[in-house]
């Protein structure tokens, strides 16, 4: 029976404890209600994917009732994995959390950020889920609200600049794309993504979709950081506490990222999109800028943390490179990166949040000789670092592999070239950190310092562990993002 | 003239682009933080217009089943409208509480006054 609600409880658990943690307030009493619930997400969302795996796709009527009517979750290949994947992080990061979020947010403040952390927990899986339209608006603001205060909690006071600037840009992005939403509703009089699907078929060519479509598009680019949309992005992932950013880095622009490509494969259909309207040159366009301007700026980052978010910022050019193509390679390379590019951020993000708990230092001249202070979580470091550049056995290669081979199917070696050429420019940025970390004289300031918890070591290396595993044996990851990309092409069943 | 004559029954329309246009303009041409929040706040409400006046069926009655009427308004809209007021509402008390830690924290609220201090750590 219990399995039967499983859709709703992956969303009801990390709501109600949200607010059991606020009503709670007492720091220790609140984190372990967020670790208990945390842990409960990877289980059901597991057992969900065994569902979709088995019987390909699982509605459940919220409320019993009956889509399209009422709000419909849907899990099938698409999502799945993506539910996965934040359940994951969200159990591991709520693992890695006691004594980094004590040592960076003051005591009065604890209990809010672990409400705040299932909030966006909730609204992140929920955008992930749903399968109505508005639904994932509301779901998008739950998430974006929370993310602002994670954010805003942050020990530096250019936080709050980050929160506010963040917030503005979110709510435009959000609005934007509540406007295309509104659109889409006027013409077809539905929210239900499968019912709208089938209502715009004969409708497509008409100025109010093909605005719908402008719209949500831009507005879910702002969300996922798409370049030159970017810029609310590295001070958010600088100024935060660093279990939200390893979070962030790994979850929210990724969860955009699917809602995209919701839109744009199941709604509006492959063909609208991009055979009848120019969506690849303007995508390759810009998923070309971001893997070199990001990458480049990166180079020239003085802050870890922000030359991690332009990494990202890069990175989400590669994943963005592979919707563009269109094709099933492509939008594997794509699926698979979103998993990948997960892992490896998610890893790099801990790292660094174990060399922020235990020597205070941001900034990278101040990092020299850290690799021979704390060598097993630098180690952890340069193996997700390796993975970021895509070096052969890494879960990046893996990503890199399916796009380079996308493009050249479509007889593109240019931009097999520049996806290579790319690559590199990660080389510099990772090795400069690698070259100060090992090949310099430790400092005073990273001689001193606590002794690191050992929770926070091992989740470090349980993610950098992961970007080799996945990359050794990529046929589980690749295998769900293939079926991701099938379930996405196929377009969208009405309402079941 | 025949454009006009076209357009103009669409006045709804366009009072919600004239909102949503002045709103965004407000929210980039401003540097007071507070003024970009009341941009911000006329950004989202023009979407509420957007949905709430296709829903309206002239000389259609409240959605209540009654007998004797058959034409009404779409209830739709106005549920899901009520829903996003209520996160334009949280949006802008969050905005406004965060000018009051950033007053606190840099002693303004100017953007091109914060970004002179911007540099210096706190």
């Amino acid at each position: 029976m219990i399995e039967h609600h499983l859709p709703a409880l992956l969303v009801v658990v990390p709501l109600v404890a949200a607010v059991v943690t606020a009503l709670i307030r007492h720091g220790i009493a609140a984190y372990v209600t967020t670790l208990v619930a945390s842990w409960t997400l990877p289980v059901m969302a597991l057992m969900l994917l065994g569902q979709v795996l088995e019987a390909g796709e699982v509605s459940y009527a919220l409320g019993g009732w009956a889509p399209p009517v009422g709000i419909e979750y849907r899990v099938d290949g698409a999502n799945a994995p993506l539910l996965v994947l934040v359940a994951t992080m969200a159990a591991l990061v709520a693992t890695y959390a006691p004594r980094s979020v004590a040592s960076e947010i003051n005591i009065g403040r604890r209990g809010w950020f672990y409400t705040m952390f299932l909030l966006c927990v909730a609204g992140l899986l929920g955008i992930a889920i749903t399968a109505d339209a508005f639904n994932a608006f509301v779901f998008l603001e739950i998430s974006s609200l929370a993310t602002y205060v994670l954010i805003a909690l942050g020990r530096d006071r250019r936080a709050l600049l980050a929160a506010y600037q963040y917030l503005i840009l979110g709510t435009i992005g959000a609005t934007l794309y509540v406007v295309g939403v509104g659109l889409i509703f006027v013409m077809t009089g539905s929210l239900n993504m499968g019912d709208v699907a089938a209502r715009l078929t004969g409708i497509e060519n008409t100025r109010p979709i093909f605005a719908a479509l402008a719209f949500i598009t831009v507005g879910i680019s702002l969300k996922l950081a798409l370049f030159p949309l970017h810029v609310w992005l590295p001070n958010a992932y600088a100024f935060a506490p660093s279990m939200a950013t390893a979070f962030l880095a790994s979850t929210a622009t990724k969860v955009a990222v699917y809602l995209l490509l919701r839109f744009l494969f199941s709604l509006f259909g492959t063909d609208f999109v991009f055979v009848q309207h120019p969506i690849t040159p303007i995508l390759l366009a810009l998923s070309l800028a971001a893997m070199f301007a990001a990458s480049f700026v990166a180079v020239f980052q003085d802050d870890i943390k922000r030359m991690l978010a332009y990494s990202s910022v890069a990175q989400i050019g590669y994943i963005t490179l592979g919707v563009a193509l269109a094709t099933q390679t492509g939008l594997t390379g794509a699926m698979v990166h979103v998993l990948n590019h997960a892992l490896i951020k998610g890893a790099l993000f801990l790292a660094v949040g174990c060399i922020v708990y235990r020597t205070g230092v941001f900034r990278i001249d101040q990092l020299a000789g850290i690799g021979r202070t704390m060598p097993v979580t630098m180690a952890a470091f340069v193996i997700a670092g390796l993975g970021l550049i895509g070096v052969p056995g890494t879960v990046g290669f893996v990503s890199k592999w399916y796009l380079v081979a996308a493009a050249l199917e479509e007889g593109w070696w240019w931009l097999a070239l520049a996806i290579v050429a790319s690559s590199l420019i990660a080389v510099v940025y990772v090795g400069r950190i690698v070259e100060i970390a090992w090949f310099r004289e430790p400092s005073s300031r990273v001689r001193a310092g606590k002794r690191l918890p050992i929770e926070m070591i091992a989740v470090t290396w349980v993610m950098a562990g992961a970007t080799i595993y996945f990359g050794l044996d990529a046929e589980f990851t690749a295998g769900l993002a293939g079926r991701a990309a099938d379930t996405l092409l196929a377009g969208l069943a009405g309402p079941g | 003239m025949s454009q006009v004559a076209e357009l103009l029954p669409l006045y709804n329309y366009w009072i919600t682009i004239f909102l949503m246009i002045s709103g965004l303009y407000i929210v980039v041409a401003r540097g007071n933080m507070v003024k970009k929040l009341v941009g911000l706040s006329l950004f989202q409400t023009s979407v509420y217009l957007l949905y709430l006046s296709p829903g309206k069926i002239l000389g259609g009655t409240p959605p209540i089943i009654a007998e004797g009427f058959e034409v009404y308004s779409a209830p739709l809209p106005h549920v899901l409208i009520l829903t996003a007021i209520v996160v334009g509402v949280a949006t802008l008390a969050l905005g406004l509480a965060l000018i009051v830690r950033i007053n606190e924290a840099f002693g303004t609220i100017e953007e091109d006054e914060l970004f002179d201090r911007d540099d210096d750590d706190a």
